[in-house]
């Protein structure tokens, strides 16, 4: 009995450990999704102020400013732009007219602060999250077109 | 003509591995004496015959390469005139086609290994271990041979091929692939052993002894692949980092965290008889995870340097696949793990549950890393938006919970089979233990800086070399010969803890700095400095490219020119960064070039690292690898 009580007593507290373990693991899980917003999205105010979330599209022309170690550009999906600052060494791929993903916080200026600009492997690959930003607006004109 | 035969023997190879996961499986089922043995004799020359079959395709598409075919759609897409020999031949897995013939290639290989090298099995069981591997192969042959062949014809030829990705013309590439397909591979024949277990229903000491070296060899392969990947990625990418909880990377991890538990869950299942079925659902779990990676991988769901297609049909016969086989293998499980004894009784202290504990740790931290990696493409398939899990999650889920996995590996190796006693295990390690703590405290000083995480990271690193080391010199002054599988368990320990200090090192004390450099700037990073001497115009054999002369010097003396240069390849208009590194023992300096600022060209980007202990990376893994080989080649396994 008495082994049997104890057996009991660490197998509860091995259950426990687990569910700990399972509430701390989701609850990291739920602090850091980085959801996706489009800029057309971010102007009509859906992207949250003051928490990391992503923002894709294309790279404005001739809106890329270097001042120093720091960059400005704009990110655009032909219906809204969005102002970006950027600090660091930008990815071998980033072009003006190129696809774009930056991560980082919207000011309260409306100027997205990207800690991370994305970079991929390839030059014919567009990012599936700028892809879709800018398959959101083209379907957004052709609605708009539509209408009387 | 050569990549018809190619294709041809391709076709030969399923038929031939439809006979060996068919036959020799009926001949464990018939009444009749003489067929059994009839049908179960045919598992092995099987084996050997797809192999050869598959390595004939093989060469085929090797050929096709070397030769510059052009006209073979799968060669002008990943090759080029210009390229050199040996990246001609690592691009025939450069690409999906061709990467899937090298997953057939091995997981061929491995069967003939078993087919060879399995004399003491007896004939039933080689029989049921064959042909899970011939079905699996017939899996794969079909999915190319349906999806992906890549000896498809262009018409007309092209003039030149398009060339393989400037990211993957390195020697990384080259190994890198076939590494940790093997492990992958590998898994596949854990996985085989499992099941003809079960469909045995032998479940027992047996089948673990056999099943372990081919597990630690997998293992071994899985741990050497995802080192080369880390560090291709670390000098060809030129960030500087080396892990980056990339879905990829994540892929490989998987498997890597089950393996880690099978090789030690296996052992008790050896030794103790105890744990079979949790050993078989590992078993099962890491060949099924192998497959999520190939599909992550191959499918075009996930978008990277490893992505080459997005053909959906691709991605759901792998999904299928993956389907058939977790529910076919979970399913033959429930129907026969009543029938799975209990071991040995085990105490609630004693090495059983150490290891039992760690086992489930590292399955809770590979669902922690599954969950990060699929929840994003679910919520995307579903279309309910569009979400990422950076790097943030993976650090703050896994640290916590391999801490505790990494602390456990000392009293785990000093416990007593069945029952132990902590006030023993602490008596032993009081010494180590106490030198552990003493190093945690007082080295971050000496290192640059205390921080709660170099601190524990240097606990653990100590607590478990130390230990490791006090194992050693307990052993070495008892009398008696000691079997290589101890040295193989403390080498790969031990490596453990060089790879723990690795990265407790560059997360806490590396220095980053992003310049602007002119020629004869200077950058400083205490002791070193860093002065541009001269940028110029190189040209290798398929690119142009800009070359920075890095002078690093220490003190007034000078200690290495560094090269990085920004590449151009001709056949595309992608740039490259290639890294300038000086590696030493305790540290690497790390130079790579941005982008020139004006138009000029005089003044580039830069960025310049400091980079303590990475060197210290590289050495656990291989510390690692070599610990696997020696375990594998224990005298035991070859009776």
């Amino acid at each position: 009995m008495k082994a049997r009580t104890r057996r009991f007593i660490w197998i509860a507290v091995g259950v426990l450990v687990l569910c700990a373990a399972a509430a701390f693991v989701l609850n990291a899980f739920q602090s850091n999704l980085v959801f996706f917003f489009t800029p057309t999205q971010v102007s009509k105010g859906e992207a949250p102020k003051g928490r990391t979330f992503r923002a894709g599209g294309m790279v404005k022309e001739n809106s890329l400013v270097r001042d120093g170690n720091a960059v400005r550009f704009v990110i655009t999906d032909t219906l809204q732009e969005m102002p970006v600052t950027y600090v660091g060494l930008l990815p071998d791929l980033f072009k003006e007219g190129k696809g774009v993903v930056a991560q980082g916080k919207l000011g309260e200026d409306g100027i997205f602060v990207a800690s991370e600009v994305l970079a991929k492997h390839d030059e014919n690959y567009m990012p599936p999250e700028a892809k879709h930003a800018m398959d959101q607006a083209a379907a957004a004109k052709a609605a708009q077109s539509l209408k009387p | 003509m050569i990549p018809e035969l190619g294709h041809f023997a391709l076709i030969l190879a399923t038929i031939v591995a439809l006979i060996q996961g068919v036959l020799p499986l009926t001949g464990t089922f018939v009444p009749s004496r003489t067929l059994q043995v009839t049908l179960q004799t045919l598992a092995r020359p099987m084996a050997i015959l797809q192999c050869a079959l598959v390595a004939c395709a093989f060469a085929a598409l090797a050929t096709a390469f070397l030769t510059n075919d052009f006209s073979v759609t799968y060669v002008a897409q990943h090759s080029n005139s210009l390229l050199p020999k040996p990246y001609q031949f690592a691009a025939v897995w450069g690409g999906h086609e061709g990467s899937l013939l090298l997953w057939v290639l091995l997981l061929a290989v491995w069967s003939m290994a078993v087919a060879l090298f399995s004399k003491s099995l007896p004939l039933d069981m080689v029989a049921r271990v064959l042909s899970v591997l011939g079905l699996i192969s017939v899996g794969f042959l079909l999915f190319i041979l349906t999806t992906s062949s890549p000896f498809e014809r262009l018409l007309p030829a092209a003039l030149d091929g398009r060339d393989l990705n400037p990211l993957l013309q390195d020697p990384g590439l080259v190994i890198h692939p076939p590494m940790l397909y093997m492990g992958y591979v590998g898994m596949s024949v854990a996985f085989a052993f499992a099941v003809a277990a079960l469909l045995s229903g032998r479940l027992d000491a047996a089948w673990a002894r056999w099943s372990r070296p081919w597990t630690v060899i997998a293992w071994t392969f899985l741990t050497f692949g995802i080192g080369l990947g880390s560090w291709w990625a670390y000098y060809e990418l030129g960030w500087g980092g080396w892990w980056f909880w990339d879905p990829v990377e994540n892929a490989s991890l998987m498997p890597w965290l089950v393996a880690t538990a099978l090789i030690h869950s296996l052992m008790v299942t050896e030794k103790r008889g105890s744990f079979k079925a949790w050993t078989v659902l590992l078993a099962i779990a890491a060949f099924s995870l192998s497959l999520l990676g190939t599909f992550l991988v191959r499918s075009g769901v996930l978008t990277s340097v490893h992505a080459f297609a997005s053909d959906p049909k691709r991605g759901v016969f792998i999904l299928i696949f993956l389907a058939v086989v977790v529910g076919a293998s979970l399913s033959l499980f429930a129907w026969r793990a009543p029938r799975v004894t209990l071991g040995g009784r085990m105490e609630l202290v004693s090495r059983e549950s150490f290891l039992l504990a760690n086992s489930v740790l590292l399955v809770v931290a590979t669902g922690a890393v599954l969950l990060g990696t699929i929840y994003p493409l679910i919520i995307d398939a579903l279309n309910m938006g569009k979400l990422s899990v950076g790097p943030p999650y993976f650090n703050a889920v896994f640290a916590p919970l391999l801490v505790p996995t990494v602390f456990l590996m000392v009293p785990g190796s000093i416990a007593r089979w069945r029952e132990a006693k902590l006030s023993e295990i602490a008596h032993t390690l009081r010494y180590s233990g106490l030198a552990a703590v003493v190093l945690a405290v007082g080295l971050p000083f000496v290192l640059g800086g205390w921080s709660f995480g170099a601190m524990l990271g240097i606990f653990l690193s100590a607590w478990v070399g130390l230990g490791t080391l006090l194992q050693v010199v307990t052993r070495l002054r008892k009398p008696g010969r000691i079997g290589l599988s101890f040295w193989g368990q403390h080498t790969a320990h031990f490596g453990m803890a060089v790879l723990v200090m690795g990265v407790t090192g560059v997360n806490s004390y590396e220095v980053e700095r992003d310049v602007r450099m002119h020629v004869n700037d200077v950058v400083t990073i205490a002791p070193y400095s860093f002065q541009l001497k001269s940028l110029s115009e190189v040209t290798g054999p398929n690119y142009k490219a800009v070359r920075a002369d890095v002078e690093v010097k220490r003190g007034s003396e000078v200690i290495d020119i560094l090269q990085p240069e920004k590449r151009r390849y001709f056949s595309s208009a992608m740039p490259m960064t290639e890294a300038g590194i000086d590696s030493g023992f305790m540290r690497d300096l790390y130079v790579s070039l941005g982008e020139p600022l004006d138009d000029a060209r005089t003044e580039w980007s830069m960025r310049v690292y400091y980079k303590p202990f990475v060197p210290w990376l590289w050495g656990g893994v291989l510390l690692m690898v070599l610990g696997g080989l020696l375990a594998a080649l224990d005298r035991r396994y070859r009776t």
